[in-house]
């Protein structure tokens, strides 16, 4: 250092030292962020490929009928021909794939899939028949007068 | 040959196309890389949601086919949709009663029909994916964001888990998966629509209440349905651009 | 479900911000307002207020050093919170604050202590040895030289950033102010108000808390009190609080007045869940009586000891009703339903993650840092108070 450093050399030392913070930040960004990010927006462009690669678990009615176009044939014309089939009988996705043991459609218990739709229920719209489960066949199961795939009664 | 074993062949071979072409279709549903299903633009697509309150009869089967479909935890607080029951007195709209018990996961109870003109009905809610979302403005990494298509997803992998967006968003579609410990929220089933499918609560949906929308496919009947029946979407003021449009909307809807 | 009345929707059943989110406004309420104590002196020349100008910087840096520490405890991957620094969001007001923050505590706070203590740094050094000579040539960048120019020049920079540092001051507070009063959805936040509220609330509590500071380190230090340093910080702890208040009061009259959607909701809220850290706690405890008090002082000539009594008095109530005002904001601003039909109710753990037990340490943690600080940069060197 000279005989007479400059009065604000220190400044300069605290400058220089700010400057290769900056530095060290610059390299960190570099490495650490990932190269697709920004590419489609501010965001990872990875993350759209994550969402895509949710497992499916309900096949959806086209896969279904591919097979099984016989439910699909009787349910024509009468009410549960808009009801698709998994609102009943669950996901299917692994039995649409062949796994034909472990996803078996589920036997259908009326309590659970005939009343939370056609109880009558305050407020529920009357595009459906509902009638009161206090009165109507008690004791009695509904298959016995509706099958599901053609729910018209015989004596509709 | 005779009848029965060619009936038997026949039979036999109707089952293995039928098996080989629907495992082949289902190969094609669940391969989750874009490379394998090479034939989605995204920006051919700007996806929102129709929800006819005329047609909802509340029976939540949309609540439990979201959950089963998206691996969300069966648990308060974790919904990433919910059907809201209100009860209405017309000459008082400012205080509906409104309740979502589990968010209908199992309906609703029944309750003794009100008198005195008071009118009930379900709405059923959801992420709205706004195009000007509150929620994606104030993530401060980038971790949520609208798609090219018009979805508002969230990044796990980038999320801090700092709940600025639970906070920001007026519709309350949001909240903190505890697995995670990121922000969590509906995808609008984002990896069945862009394999052609359709959400899982429109497929569970037993009367055709709620309806997925293409607004850029010039066929889709969302645009002859916008035109003929006068939509909703929730609390407009805030502006934000909202893509979840209502039929038959009240104004005690909050 | 216990603690809910009315409706709330489904996912509002859980609060998302917790008792260390109010802990981080009142930590960087509190460096805002010291910080503008200390400015002062420096650049508004109230000599008075000269012997507690390094105390106040000090108090600044200890509490902007504890200050990320609840959010990091908050966040579910604290892990990735540098995330902010690398793909800043440039529409969040959380992300642009990560960069207020950095540059308030390096371009600002730092640097002013750096060059204002750089003297006594550079005479510690030349007198010590061993570890402590190597930390304190490190603490001076190795630069020996103060010479009458090199002070010359330090004052000059200090003087510049003191200056560049008032609206950083207002920057940070403000900001944080900004965070909830942007967010449209929540109509309890949602004012441009709340930044100036955050601020003028900041400023009372920064002055509030080193006026107590100082007395108690006075007391510690056996030397007699300045009581024209602390009449002076006094009085404008009382403009300052005259302006908080009316600030308050204009958002709430405003609220009433209009009365639009919400306010039947809030307004129900401040009367059974926020009343009594409302209205008893914040509003009467912790702004009408030291209002009062310091009020009194000005208008009455009270003899020294009763003076200092009133102010510790005024002091402590005030740092307890700006601590209600955040806590009345953060978690105020979420027990009622965005239906505005309902209302839940926060249940604070004490030994959990983001329970009352780590908020109490994370608030003891700055006075622990601060009498380091003290020992490392005396703002009092040789035993002697510094006279205005």
């Amino acid at each position: 250092m000279g005989e007479r450093s400059r009065p604000y050399a220190h400044v300069l030392r605290v400058a220089g030292l700010f400057l290769f913070g900056f530095a060290v930040f610059l390299v960190v960004r570099w490495a650490l962020v990932p190269a697709d990010f920004g590419r489609l927006g501010f965001y990872r462009a990875g993350a759209l490929d994550s969402a895509r690669a949710v497992k499916v678990r309900y096949a959806g009615e086209a896969t279904c009928v591919d097979c099984h176009e016989e439910p699909a044939q009787l349910r024509k014309g009468q009410g549960h021909e808009r009801v698709r089939c998994e609102a009943c009988h669950g996901p299917l996705g692994r039995h649409a794939d062949g796994d034909f043991e472990t996803d078996k459609p589920r036997a259908l218990n009326p309590r659970l899939f005939c009343w939370p739709c056609h109880a009558e229920l305050a407020g529920r719209p009357a595009l459906i028949p509902q009638m009161d489960p206090k009165d109507h066949a008690v004791g009695e199961s509904c298959i016995e007068c509706h099958k599901p795939h053609r729910p018209k009664a015989e004596s509709q | 040959m005779d009848e029965t074993r060619r009936a038997f062949l026949a039979g036999a071979g109707k089952y293995i196309i039928l098996t080989g072409a629907a495992s082949l279709a289902w190969d094609y549903v669940v391969a989750g890389q874009p490379a394998q299903a090479p034939n989605y633009t995204a920006t051919d697509h700007w996806w929102g949601m129709i929800i006819d309150i005329d047609k909802c009869i509340g029976c939540g089967l949309c609540v439990r086919a979201c959950k089963a479909e998206n691996d969300v935890l069966n648990e308060p607080g974790r919904f990433r949709t919910w059907v809201e029951r209100y009860q209405v007195d017309p000459a008082d709209m400012d205080h509906p009663t409104v309740d979502s018990p589990n968010g209908a996961y199992d309906g609703f109870p029944e309750i003794d029909k009100p008198g005195g003109g008071v009118k009930v009905f379900f709405v059923p809610k959801m992420c709205n994916h706004c195009a000007h979302s509150p929620c994606v403005q104030v993530c401060p990494v980038g971790a949520t964001f609208e798609s090219p298509d018009g979805v508002v997803l969230v990044d796990k992998d980038r999320c801090l888990g700092c709940r600025y967006c639970v906070q920001a968003c007026p519709y309350g579609c949001r909240y903190i998966d505890p697995r995670t410990h990121t922000a969590d929220k509906c995808t609008l089933c984002y990896h069945r629509i862009t394999k052609g499918l359709t959400t899982a609560c429109c497929e569970a949906c037993p009367t055709g209440a709620r309806q997925l929308v293409d607004l850029k496919n010039p066929n889709d009947p969302v645009h002859e349905f916008m035109r003929t029946h006068k939509v909703h979407v929730l609390k407009p003021q805030m502006a934000t651009g909202a893509k979840v449009y209502y039929n038959g909307l009240d104004g005690s809807v909050r | 479900m216990p603690g809910i009345d009315g409706f709330i929707y489904p996912n509002e059943v859980e609060l998302q911000w917790s008792v260390l989110i109010v802990l981080y406004p009142f930590l960087t309420g509190l460096v805002a307002g010291a910080f503008i104590l200390a400015s002062l002196e420096r650049v508004f020349n109230v000599a008075a207020v000269k012997p507690t100008y390094r105390l106040a910087l000090l108090t600044a840096l200890a509490f902007l050093l504890v200050a990320p520490l609840p959010l990091q405890m908050h966040l579910g991957h604290p892990e990735r919170s540098f995330e902010m620094y690398l793909t800043p969001h440039r529409e969040s007001a959380m992300a642009m604050f990560g960069f207020v923050y950095l540059w308030y505590l390096m371009a600002v706070l730092v640097l002013e202590i750096w060059f204002d203590y750089r003297k006594d740094l550079v005479l510690t050094w030349r007198a010590s040895t061993g570890l402590k000579k190597w930390l304190y040539g490190a603490f001076t960048l190795w630069s020996d030289d103060i010479s009458d120019a090199a002070l010359r020049v330090d004052d000059r920079v200090g003087r510049f950033i003191t200056i560049v540092g008032i609206p950083s001051a207002f920057l940070l507070h403000g900001y944080v102010g900004f965070i909830f009063g942007s967010v449209k959805a929540n109509p309890w936040w949602s004012t441009p108000l709340m930044p100036v509220v955050f601020l003028f609330s900041a400023i009372v509590s920064g002055v509030a808390l080193v006026m107590l500071l100082y007395i108690a380190l006075s007391r510690l230090r056996r030397v007699s009190v300045d009581m024209r340093c602390l009449d002076t910080i006094a009085k404008y702890l009382l403009y300052a609080f005259i302006i908080d208040f009316s600030l308050e009061m204009l958002d709430l009259i405003h609220r009433i007045y209009e009365a639009d959607e919400s306010l039947r909701a809030l307004d129900f809220m401040v009367k059974t869940r926020l009343f009594v850290s409302q209205i008893v706690v914040q509003i009467m405890l912790g702004t009408l009586v030291p209002i009062v008090l310091l009020g009194l002082t000005q208008l009455v000539r009270f003899a020294e000891r009763t003076r200092r009594a009133i102010y510790v008095l005024a002091g402590a109530t005030t740092l307890i009703g700006i601590m209600a005002m955040r806590w009345n904001v953060v978690i105020g601003g979420q027990l009622f339903s965005k239906s505005f039909l309902g209302y839940t109710t926060y249940k604070m753990g004490f030994a959990t993650r983001e329970g009352l037990l780590p908020a109490i340490l994370i608030m003891m943690l700055p006075f622990v840092i601060l009498a380091i600080l003290l020992r490392l940069l005396p703002p009092w060197p040789s035993g002697h108070d510094v006279k205005a």
